[in-house]
């Protein structure tokens, strides 16, 4: 069946098979940043915006996409490349394979929460593995990144 | 894996519920579970146009549409100041944010699923299900009934003054629960829903009286009413042991959750 989406601010119809995951969906698109982990719905590589929200594409029928907004991280590119820099500073991107889920939920955070604590930040993204890392550098790295836009905005205020 | 011949958006619940009655049509809900097993559906029957994600309130109850995602009822204000928080805290440790923003609160309460921390929290209140076919029949009815065809439209929960507490053990965080346990105290008298048991949650009072008084206790005469109703939801109980744990365990994890949940609810926590 046909479906509308609009992918990453792009207007794109297509023709797609009744079971065909939003996954297949935005990397035949040419979405390659969105990874096939564990197909569980646990590991959270596969995350994408719908509509604004984090969801995973892994658990989405790409039919339920149609009249919605998908974003991603394609489709993010400044903001990507502004997280980054600090969670590259803090080496909390070792194999980078979670890195493009895990970019995406937390800038889904960013939107969501304003000022979270430590442990906010945790549960948030509890949802996404990584093998490498221990998640100490990664939260280090939210942190500073936090900061950093709460002190740019308030350069922005002044 | 999930195999869908035919995707239907259904336009109205009538439509879905015909489309429904073959055996080999699904309705979908937030898909999660679904999709984990080998399955052929002929027809997916997609609920998603209907307008039933939103949460609605009277004065009476609240009013939860069955698509209605995990992550939308976390974040209600209305279930969460009714319940103290309970409700938060029994949706917080499901995976992630990602997976909560999926799965649907028609999906977590039809399944009847024994893991479900969704279900033992609502069974604890006083909840109902509104079916297309059906009609409305209290959530504790619902729990044991034979699966059938018909489609869950509604959860609806009557509002009341209540102590709510949910307490939760997992081996490891986000994992399914070892044992799930939510308690509420309301001018209606004391339920009690021990969930992940590992079957699906079961819903208990205090019919020896063990919990009469329980606010206006001293806090010593608290403790021990706490551990008497503890001991009293382990022995009646039914427990069982899976790969998560033994059913010894969950026995004598039981008496633990139910009394810090008497703690928070009503109990020596909190300030009460």
């Amino acid at each position: 069946m046909v479906i509308n989406v609009i992918l990453n601010g792009k207007k794109i119809q297509k023709d797609v098979e009744p079971d065909q995951l939003l996954l297949d969906f935005v990397r035949e698109c040419g979405c390659c940043s969105v990874k096939r982990g564990c197909e569980t719905a646990n590991c959270g590589l596969c995350t994408v915006w719908m509509d604004g929200r984090p969801v995973l594409s892994c658990s989405v029928l790409a039919v339920r996409a149609d009249g919605h907004e998908i974003t991603t991280l394609e489709g993010l590119q400044k903001e990507a490349k502004e997280f980054g820099a600090f969670l590259s500073n803090e080496g909390g991107d070792q194999c980078g394979f979670c890195n493009p889920g895990f970019i995406m939920n937390v800038l889904a955070m960013e939107k969501e929460l304003s000022d979270p604590t430590e442990e906010e930040i945790r549960e948030y993204l509890s949802g996404n593995l990584c093998r490498c890392t221990g998640f100490v550098s990664q939260s280090r790295s939210i942190q500073k990144y936090l900061q950093y836009k709460k002190t740019e905005e308030g350069g922005k205020d002044a | 894996m999930l195999r869908i011949k035919n995707y239907v958006k259904a336009k109205s619940l009538e439509e879905a519920y015909e489309l429904n009655q073959k055996k080999s049509a699904r309705i979908l809900g937030g898909m999660v579970w679904m999709k984990m097993g080998n399955r052929n559906i002929n027809t997916a029957i997609d609920l998603s146009g209907l307008g039933l994600d939103e949460i609605t309130e009277t004065d009476e109850e609240i009013v939860i549409g069955c698509m209605v995602s995990l992550r939308r009822l976390e974040m209600n204000d209305s279930l969460n100041q009714m319940t103290q928080g309970a409700v938060r805290e029994s949706l917080r440790h499901i995976v992630g944010v990602q997976f909560r923003n999926c799965a649907t609160v028609g999906g977590s309460i039809y399944g009847r699923f024994g893991f479900s921390d969704v279900l033992t929290m609502f069974l604890s209140l006083d909840s109902y299900v509104e079916l297309y076919h059906a009609g409305r029949i209290p959530l504790k009815e619902f729990v044991n009934r034979k699966k059938d065809r018909d489609i869950l439209v509604n959860v609806i929960v009557k509002k009341e003054n209540m102590c709510c507490a949910y307490e939760s053990f997992r081996n490891s965080s986000t994992d399914f629960p070892v044992l799930a346990v939510s308690i509420c105290l309301s001018e209606q008298g004391v339920r009690t829903a021990v969930g992940a048991r590992p079957g699906r949650a079961v819903l208990l009072g205090d019919e020896k009286g063990l919990l009469t008084h329980y606010p206006e206790m001293t806090p010593d005469e608290k403790e021990k009413a706490a551990e008497q109703y503890g001991a009293f939801v382990r022995e009646t109980v039914i427990f069982g042991g899976n790969m998560r744990a033994s059913k010894e365990y969950r026995e004598y994890l039981s008496a633990v959750l139910v009394k810090r949940a008497l703690k928070t609810a009503g109990g020596t926590a909190n300030g009460h």
